[in-house]
């Protein structure tokens, strides 16, 4: 907390400098922004950027003009979870801003104003947006309110505390003066900006908390004007299509472009160079997407496979399955620091049956008493889960449209980690960070893709824009992706099988929690590396056992580094498999304690507030113990709960789903009940909260990238299928009231869902499911 | 050559007749509002009507259009039904990223002119092939009814 202070109030100071350099050089204190210039000078989506220059820029998250508008830079990428709206509502509120006039703008790259401070760099993800925002966007909100008041006291000629501000309206009451922004913002541009301001009491909030409050993007999605990388087009420009090669790991030896070249359309076929996280490859150029890919389809590609990986998902599987084992209870291994590794057979030289050598085991978490894992004094129960690679299918595959000079380079693109992408393409291409500009545009979905810790696709882009001007195409490039080289392209959430050993006492209290889990490494290898710490990727464990105290808790982790398939985090990371095992594993105790899964869950959460009245609340609305009628007599119903706490929220999900003849499985009610602190914009958790449960449902049950000799198996949405409207079952969500400080929502609802199904599955059925997606398992699944 | 109607302009386009709809409307034409999403009729993204009929235009040649009515997203502003379906989609608060709405619309607006008071059910089967990953169909099913009782007043 601290920290994230310190930071925020040196973001202001840096925007405080900025404006009094600023407003000393120029008359009345208005200058053209920094931010005006770039998106003027990128292109005409800004509200009329150049044709009214004079702006109040407080600081560096608002801009007022004459006109009344508002500007709020938003400084983290809407990909659809509506933090946009967030963020204006956050600022506007302090603003005491009328909300038709507020107007949002995405933030250029620039990390000394806009940086996450919950992330240290500038960037999206772990559901910290209006967390890390919630005071900074307020004080910027309440500085702009200060001065505006400020000058309209000073141009009344009365005292500052008699002046009230209400939806964007500037008030004497007592001489019923009245004025808008816009005619206070020469006056107040010309004046200092304040060192402290006071915050709002919350009862006093307006805008947070509103459930009319709509979404600042709604009418541009509807209309089909909302600017997305795939729909930008600049002069000139060209798309570019590329060739990747089939396996991980190869490389183009040579290629013939004659029939490519031959397409009428076809402007060039460029070369392009990988790295060690990003296979090379060729890419075919037109002004035309179809006939780029027509050209990038009929390259002729000899592809060196000397490196390429041949890895198949079940050898992959079933490898971490061995390797996962845990001591037995009367072993005295159960401290050991290396696992035998069964095969060698997944890594890259296939065939090669070389003994491999033990692989390390690092501990995560460990507490209590490590002689408690032997006793025989304890009722253990024993099980294994095992969850997939999941690619995350945005709808609007990844793309980047790049312009190259020889002094900077430009990007458009859904942007989700400005300063890592801005130091990966500086590094490329010899240039400073600053040296690299980035426009954000919409993205249309990414779920984790569009941050890339390598900044894969985005470098892919650059290194084809580079290789194009070395060809003397000196225009935009634009990479487009198809579905196919979007799902083929690596960047899965890894696969996880997760080991568990929990013990019972006499009482049936949980005592005992041994887990040892096995999967790759997202960070490793990358610029977030540095997180990793005694062989332990955070982003691989976090959430195992969570939020249960348990006194005896020991959480190992194998990580393979030799799978050569490439892995990123998925909507909610780590959560997304650990809760997973975690309350699985919790339901399996319950039922060994003989006890109802949502209240053996109420026994160990008695120390947590919190959590307990998220749980019971899902509970009573689902109606739990409540009597569930069958449609037809061979229907079997049932009902699963889970509780998961990840980003500092917590969900409690509880599902009611029928097994129907012949196995066929139907969801047919989720209920979720939500702790994220004070809730900004209930109308937008709500969707999210809906919408991260419909994303978990379909991998849930049917989503799984496999691959055979190193092949992917799925290319598009016939074999990866999305959840579809037919599928959707009622999903009802319910806020806790808070007034602790916002937590996120756009992660949380995805890792609960898994578990309350299989967990609803044993209810209905008596069967354990272990093992993700459902469809192998259960008959019918989505059919 | 092929010549037809895309909303209210006749347009003549020179390329070939297998270039699907899709990228004749968004490189040729420059109405980006139909999106890519699948490029094989998986996810409803890139719908437009032709003739009336919701159509993917990412399988449709440029070729069978000859001589017909296209009608993109961009061209539903001045309909009413169009209205009434954009307003509850705002109103509903609908979109999340927003990239299939434009095509969750313009087969909202076809359902809507073909069935008045369509069910859930209907609403269902016209629908299902709109792929939304993040996930806003409750909203979507939701939203159509509420244009549907706007259009009935």
């Amino acid at each position: 907390l601290t920290r994230s202070r310190k930071r925020v109030a040196g973001a202001d100071d840096a925007g405080r400098r900025r404006f009094l350099q600023h407003s000393g050089a120029l008359t009345l204190g208005f200058y053209l922004s920094p931010t005006a210039l770039l998106s003027g000078r990128a292109l005409a989506q800004a509200p009329a950027a150049q044709s009214t220059p004079m702006v109040f820029e407080p600081n560096a998250f608002v801009r007022i003009r004459t006109d009344g508008s508002v500007t709020v830079i938003a400084k983290y990428l809407e990909m659809g979870q509506g933090v946009f709206t967030g963020l204006a509502t956050l600022l506007a509120e302090e603003l005491d801003a009328d909300w038709n006039d507020v107007f949002v703008e995405g933030a250029p790259a620039d990390v000394t104003r806009y940086i996450n401070s919950a992330l240290g760099m500038q960037g999206t993800g772990d559901s910290t947006s209006m967390a890390s925002a919630w005071q900074q966007m307020r004080q910027a909100g309440a500085t702009a309110r200060a001065m505006l008041v400020a000058a309209a006291a000073q141009q009344w000629n009365v005292p500052i505390d008699s002046i009230t501000v209400s939806n964007g309206v500037v008030a004497h009451l007592a001489s019923e003066r009245r004025t808008r922004f816009g005619f206070l913002t020469p006056a107040a541009a010309a004046l200092p900006v304040p060192a402290t301001v006071t915050l709002k009491d919350p009862a006093q909030f307006k805008l947070i908390g509103s459930p009319l409050l709509g979404r600042k993007d709604s009418r541009a999605k509807t209309r089909g004007s909302a600017l997305f990388t795939q729909d930008l087009k600049l002069p000139d420009m060209l798309i570019a299509v590329a060739a990747h090669p089939v396996r991980f790991g190869a490389s183009v030896t040579s290629f013939d472009a004659t029939a490519a070249k031959a397409i009428p359309g076809v402007v060039d076929v460029v070369q392009f160079p990988g790295d060690a996280y990003r296979p090379g490859g060729v890419a075919a150029l037109a002004a035309n997407t179809w006939i780029a890919k027509q050209g990038r389809d009929a390259l002729q590609i000899q592809w060196d496979e000397s490196q390429a990986s041949h890895a198949g998902s079940d050898d992959i599987l079933a490898r971490y399955r061995s390797l996962a084992q845990l001591p037995a209870a009367t072993d005295t291994a159960a401290a050991s620091t290396a696992a035998p590794d069964p095969v060698a057979s997944t890594t890259a030289a296939a065939g090669t049956a070389a003994p491999a050598a033990p692989l390390p085991v690092s501990v995560a978490r460990s507490s209590g008493d490590a002689s408690v894992f032997r006793s025989g004094q304890l009722q253990w129960v024993e099980a294994l889960y095992e969850l997939p690679y999941l690619a995350h299918a945005a709808l609007e595959p990844m793309n980047c449209l790049v312009q190259l000079t020889t002094q900077d380079v430009s990007i458009w693109n859904g942007e989700q980690l400005q300063t890592a992408d801005q130091q990966a393409i500086g590094k490329f291409l010899g240039m400073a960070p600053e040296q690299v500009h980035i426009t954000p545009l919409y993205a249309g979905g990414s779920f984790g893709r569009r941050g890339n810790p390598h900044a894969d696709y985005v470098l892919e882009a650059v290194a084809i824009a580079q290789a194009a001007a070395a060809a003397g195409h000196r225009v935009p490039i634009k990479l487009v992706w198809t579905r196919e080289d979007d799902m083929h392209a690596g960047y899965y959430r890894p696969a996880f099988v997760h080991a568990i050993r929990a013990g019972l006492d006499a009482s049936g209290a949980l005592v005992a929690w041994q887990q040892r889990s096995v999967g790759q490494s997202v960070l490793a290898g990358s610029p977030f590396a540095s997180q990793i710490s005694d062989g332990v990727d955070p982003s691989s464990v976090e959430g195992s056992a969570e939020p249960y105290p348990i006194a005896n808790l020991r959480i190992e982790l194998i990580t393979p580094t030799d799978v050569g398939v490439p892995v990123q985090w998925w909507r909610a990371a780590g959560h997304s498999h650990t809760a997973f095992a975690t309350e699985c594993m919790i339901d399996e105790l319950a039922c060994a304690a003989g006890s109802d899964p949502y209240r053996f869950r109420r026994g160990l959460l008695a120390s947590q507030p919190r959590a307990l009245a998220v749980l019971d609340l899902a509970a009573r609305r689902a109606g739990w113990g409540s009597p569930l009628t069958a449609n037809g007599p061979q229907d079997r119903r049932g009902r699963g709960i889970a509780l998961h706490v990840s980003f500092g929220t917590c969900v409690a999900e509880v599902a009611e789903i029928t097994v129907g003849p012949a196995g066929r499985l139907q969801v047919d009610r989720i209920v979720c009940a939500v702790d994220c602190g004070m809730p900004i914009n209930p109308n937008v958790i709500i969707a999210q909260l809906q919408g991260a449960i419909a994303y978990g449902l379909a991998a849930t049950l049917t989503q799984a990238i496999t691959l055979v000799d190193g092949v992917v198996q799925q290319d598009n949405f016939d074999r990866y299928m999305p959840l579809r409207m037919a599928q959707m079952p009622p999903i009802e969500v319910f806020i806790v009231p808070s007034r602790a400080a916002p937590t996120g929502v756009g992660d949380v609802g995805t890792p609960p869902i898994a578990p309350a199904i299989v967990n609803a599955v044993f209810d209905a059925t008596g069967q354990r499911i272990r093992r993700l997606p459902l469809a192998a398992q259960v008959a019918g699944v989505l059919t | 050559m092929r010549s037809f109607m895309v909303n209210d302009r006749p347009v003549t386009v020179d390329v070939p007749d297998e270039m699907p709809l899709l990228w004749v409307l968004r490189d040729e034409l420059g109405l980006t509002g139909a999106k890519y999403g699948c490029g094989r009729s998986l996810c409803g993204a890139c719908t437009v009507t032709v003739d009336g009929q919701p159509t993917r235009s990412c399988v449709t040649p440029v070729a069978a259009v000859d001589g017909k009515l296209v009608v993109t997203v961009e061209g539903l502003e001045a309909d009413r039904t169009a209205a009434a379906v954009q307003d509850a989609w705002v109103r509903l608060a609908v979109v999340q990223c927003g990239y299939c709405q434009p095509g969750q619309i313009v087969s909202a607006v076809a359902l809507l002119r073909a069935n008045a008071t369509p069910s859930d059910a209907d609403i269902d089967a016209a629908m299902n092939g709109c792929v939304c990953r993040c996930g806003t169909y409750l909203r979507i099913r939701a939203a159509i009814h509420e244009a549907a009782r706007v259009l009935a007043a």
